[in-house]
């Protein structure tokens, strides 16, 4: 049915001929727009098909941040990726070629110190990175002229770089530690430097990296927690007591309070870390206590000094306790078995062993009063439910006496009903039909 | 008793009349005489549970929220609360069982045959009601075994062809076992089975003092040859004092058992948490859950669980209506309702054991 | 049964009296002992309500402004604040971290986890330190002079 002017349609301009050329002019632009879309980039195009360490592929790239923010390979070397090679590398386009890698950090930091830019893309992220470098044992080397130390792109990787909080990132706190080892574990990359190369074994060890990385709780400590991220340098034995006080304050506390503290600092030793090491710090045990081989106390205490005295009695106390814990479990399980329930009483063990637990921490005051506040508060509860244990008992007991005496009276019943029967039945117990 | 008392339900009751009836009660003496014990004790055992669960109904708290706290509370808090609730749930387990051993001593001694078809069939009924006590009873606790074997039970009822979604949805008040189905399955077992198991006993009993007890087909011959070598007892008061032993006896075994092998509570059913593994009816389930769990997946192009079902069924119907195939003069359907019998009990002796055993 | 063609005998006086009180004391001692441990039965327990989603936590005169007490709720910990207008809280005293009980710190108006320093408000939320979750929050009501916490019922 005509509708009148082609339908509605302009016409395309030609005649018929016309509208097959607009039909190829079309598909042209829409071809050309979507290269436009990834912008032209001829470093791309060029160095993923170059070997590494050129080799820089699109996929890289597209997972690096910058580049999903807009920047391109021109925003850090220079050049100009719209042109092709000669004109793309040329130093009139203000190429700069391979980094050195004692300019990565102020090239870094040409953005990311710039608060005024940083804020256009993520105000909340920090700009004193650099600052905090120059303080930090990497950063002072490297100002001296040693370039073997980390810089930016060591830790964060370069080219395909992730944001912290991403898990994949090797600065996430899961991959910290072993980002850190690729160079602290290496002896020989360390052996001009003289420092230790066992501190990841020794963290891969730790209690810490077992919940961290093997649990997965990200509250736990790894190397950047206590030694800082971009200012990193070890907190010095002065202080690393105040790094451990971060969490565990009450601990800290304890210690700051006993004469430990006067003690350690008058020999520079470090807080916490005398007794507990600093990255193979494994689960404390009882045995750490008293005057056993394992002790800890006794690497500064002999026999005859009061601490020596303390260390004893403070493990007999701890495991006086633990005894008595055991035997109020010992005395409910044979109850429960029996069939008396006892879930009272074996809750209220659970208090018991929290305030053995309260007890354990408290050993870090090294005052024998102070500790057995908390062990007899355990202990008291360790004797209440030994009582309700045996009680328990009794009860069964009281059960079976009972039991005893109600079957007596149905036996007796039993015996009277039958002499009964028997008494009749010299009658007429059964009769012919 | 008194002759004043006697005289005062005489003029009211005409007492004489049932006294008389009681008098000439008898019941036949012969070598399978103590099976008749069978019936009385499940009735005996019908008392126990009426009792005691009257009285747990004095604290157990049909929701969700606090019916395992309330069973918690029973057998710690109240005053010889363990006592009532292990007596209740031991004296039911004890009821299924003498149910079945009624019911195949009837079977075996050919009680089932005219004129007594209608106390089979009540009977019969009687007998799934009781299992209907038991797992509506079972929940009731709402704990983890509890849950997931009613969960379990009530997937299988949902796999009737036709009617099995609705029937599902009927008990389990919805969709999914939750605190709905505890409320209804308190329902069912409070009140409901209790109702119907009630009216159906007094018909039961009616019956078997309108027909008397019956004589074993083998013994009836023996003493239709010798007439004088029948012999009957006084149900009063000869019989009676032995069914009252009989009943001490099973006093005993209760009390003993709730003392020495208590019930135990469990864990609070939490309906987010998995299933625990090896998760079973209860024992008197078990010969159909193993049955269940042996027939393939597929049978021709039928869901094999759909056919163990249906052959459940099916025996089940077949069964109440056993009498009838067993006709006056018939010698030879006789022989098969025995070995009927046989197999049957063999069957779910061999299935309930293997189920414990496969786990 | 009992065979057949035993004595007809009658028994002595002195033994159906005998056999009579063994029948007589044996039905007397056996509805006595359903009669005791059903009539102990009927009368409530001291504790005659247990429900798991309330319980008394203290009384009003207990607690001072500005501290805060440990109470049971069900199997586990639960703790009663007074804050410092005289208001009352209660939370789960189970840290959400590693399941230490916490304390309330009057000095820093905080529920504190001694364990690694984990730091809650009075609302329960986690403020600092390690604790993922915020604790779990209870009503309160007062009841005369009892403090009574409720949790929220679940299905």
């Amino acid at each position: 049915m005509p509708t009148g002017l082609n339908n509605g349609f302009a016409k395309p301009p030609g005649g018929r001929r016309g509208s097959l050329r607009w039909l190829l002019a079309a598909a042209f632009l829409l071809a050309g727009t979507s290269l436009w879309a990834q912008a032209p980039n001829s470093c791309l195009d060029c160095h993923s098909a170059l070997d590494p360490p050129q080799q820089v592929t699109p996929e890289q790239f597209a997972a690096d941040i910058h580049a999903q923010k807009g920047l391109t390979c021109a925003s850090c070397h220079g050049g100009d990726p719209t042109k092709d090679d000669d004109q793309a590398m040329s130093k009139a386009a203000g190429f700069r070629g391979k980094i050195k890698r004692s300019q990565v950090p102020e090239l870094c930091a040409s953005c990311h110190s710039d608060g005024a830019f940083m804020r256009k893309f993520n105000p909340s992220l920090r700009t004193d990175q650099l600052a905090q470098y120059k303080t930090s044992v990497h950063g002072q080397r490297l100002a001296k002229g040693d370039d073997r130390v980390a810089v930016c792109t060591d830790c964060h990787s370069v080219h395909d770089i992730r944001p912290a909080a991403d898990s994949r990132s090797s600065v996430h706190p899961l991959n910290v530690a072993a980002t850190c080892s690729r160079c602290h574990s290496d002896s020989k990359r360390m052996k001009p430097y003289s420092i230790p190369t066992d501190q990841f074994a020794g963290y891969s060890a730790s209690v810490h990296h077992e919940a961290l990385v093997v649990r997965g709780d990200l509250s736990a400590p790894t190397c950047t927690t206590c030694h800082g991220n971009h200012g990193a340098a070890p907190p010095g034995v002065a202080s690393v007591e105040n790094v451990c006080s971060n969490c565990h304050a009450f601990q800290a506390q304890l210690f700051d309070a006993s004469p430990h503290k006067a003690a350690f600092a008058a020999v520079s030793m470090p807080g916490c870390v005398t007794c507990h090491s600093n990255h193979r710090i494994q689960h404390p045990t009882d045995a750490m206590l008293g005057t056993g081989p394992q002790s800890v106390c006794t690497n500064c205490h002999s026999e005859g000094d009061a601490g020596f005295k303390v260390a004893g009695a403070t493990q007999q106390k701890l495991s006086g306790l633990e005894a008595a814990i055991g035997r109020a479990d010992e005395v409910l399980d044979r109850a429960e078995s029996g069939g008396m329930n006892v879930s009272q009483a074996k809750l209220s063990q659970a208090q018991a062993r929290d305030a053995l637990t309260k007890a354990r921490v408290s050993i870090h005051s090294v005052t024998v009063d102070r500790i057995l506040q908390d062990v007899q508060a355990g202990a008291k509860l360790a004797e209440q439910n030994l009582a309700a244990g045996n009680q328990a008992l009794a009860d069964r007991d009281y059960r079976r006496w009972g039991l005893g005496i109600s079957l007596i009276v149905i036996l007796v019943t039993i015996a009277g009903l039958w002499l009964y029967i028997r008494e009749i039945e010299g009658r007429n117990r059964s009769r012919p039909a | 008793m008194p002759p004043r008392l006697r005289d005062w339900l005489d003029e009211r009751l005409a007492w004489h009349q049932i006294a008389d009836f009681l008098a000439h009660k008898t019941v036949p003496l012969h070598r399978f005489s103590y099976w008749y014990f069978m019936g009385g004790i499940t009735l005996f055992l019908f008392g126990v549970q009426v009792a005691t669960g009257m009285l747990l109904l004095l604290y157990y708290r049909p929701t969700s929220n606090e019916a395992f706290e309330s069973v918690q509370y029973i057998m710690t808090q109240v005053q010889f609360g363990w006592l009532v609730r292990s007596i209740h749930s031991w004296s039911a387990n004890l009821m299924v069982f003498t149910a079945f051993v009624h019911m195949f001593s009837v079977l075996f001694l050919g009680a089932y045959r005219k004129p007594r078809e209608l106390t089979w069939i009540s009977g019969m009924v009687l007998l799934f009601l009781v299992m209907g006590f038991g797992f509506s009873g079972y929940l009731l606790p709402w704990n983890t075994l509890a849950f997931f074997a009613t969960k379990v039970g009530t997937d299988m009822v949902g796999q009737t062809p036709a009617v099995g979604h609705y029937l599902m949805v009927f008990l389990r008040g919805g969709e999914d076992v939750t605190g709905a189905t505890l409320t209804r399955f308190f329902g069912f077992h409070v009140a409901l089975l209790p109702g119907i198991t009630t009216l159906l006993v007094a018909l039961h009993l009616a019956l078997v003092q309108r027909q008397g007890i019956s004589v074993p087909p083998g013994i009836e011959a023996e003493w239709k040859a010798n007439p004088a070598t029948r012999r009957d007892m006084s149900f009063f008061p000869n019989f009676f004092l032995r069914e009252m032993i009989a009943w001490y006896v099973a006093l005993g075994v209760l009390g003993a058992l709730a003392a020495l092998a208590p019930w135990e509570l469990g864990v609070k059913a939490d309906a987010f948490a998995p299933a625990p593994a090896g998760i079973k009816p209860e024992w008197y389930f078990l010969f159909m859950f193993q049955t269940l769990k042996l027939i393939p997946a597929k049978i021709w192009l039928i869901d094999g669980e759909l056919v163990g079902l249906a052959a459940f069924g099916g025996a089940g119907l077949l069964w109440t209506l056993l009498p009838f195939f067993d006709r006056e003069g018939s010698r030879f359907g006789r022989k098969w309702i025995v070995g009927a019998g046989i197999f049957a009990l063999a069957y779910m002796s061999v299935m309930t054991v293997y189920a414990y055993w496969a786990k | 049964m009992t065979p057949e063609g035993s004595e007809s005998g009658n028994h002595s006086l002195p033994r159906r009296a005998f056999v009579r009180t063994l029948l007589g004391s044996g039905f007397l001692g056996s509805l006595l002992s359903f009669f005791y441990p059903v009539t102990r039965y009927l009368l409530p327990p001291p504790a005659s309500e247990f429900s798991s989603d309330e319980v008394v936590a203290g009384q009003i005169s207990e607690l001072k402004n500005n501290t805060g007490k440990i109470f049971r709720f069900g199997s586990k910990p639960g703790l009663l604040i007074r804050g410092a207008d005289g208001s009352y809280h209660a939370l789960s005293a189970t840290c959400t971290h590693l399941d230490c009980t916490v304390q309330y710190r009057g000095d820093l108006q905080r529920v504190w986890c001694a364990c690694h320093n984990g730091m809650y408000d009075l609302k329960g939320r986690n403020v600092s330190g390690p604790p993922p979750r915020p604790l779990q929050q209870y009503e309160v009501h007062v009841r005369g002079d009892e403090i009574v916490v409720t949790r929220p019922q679940r299905s």
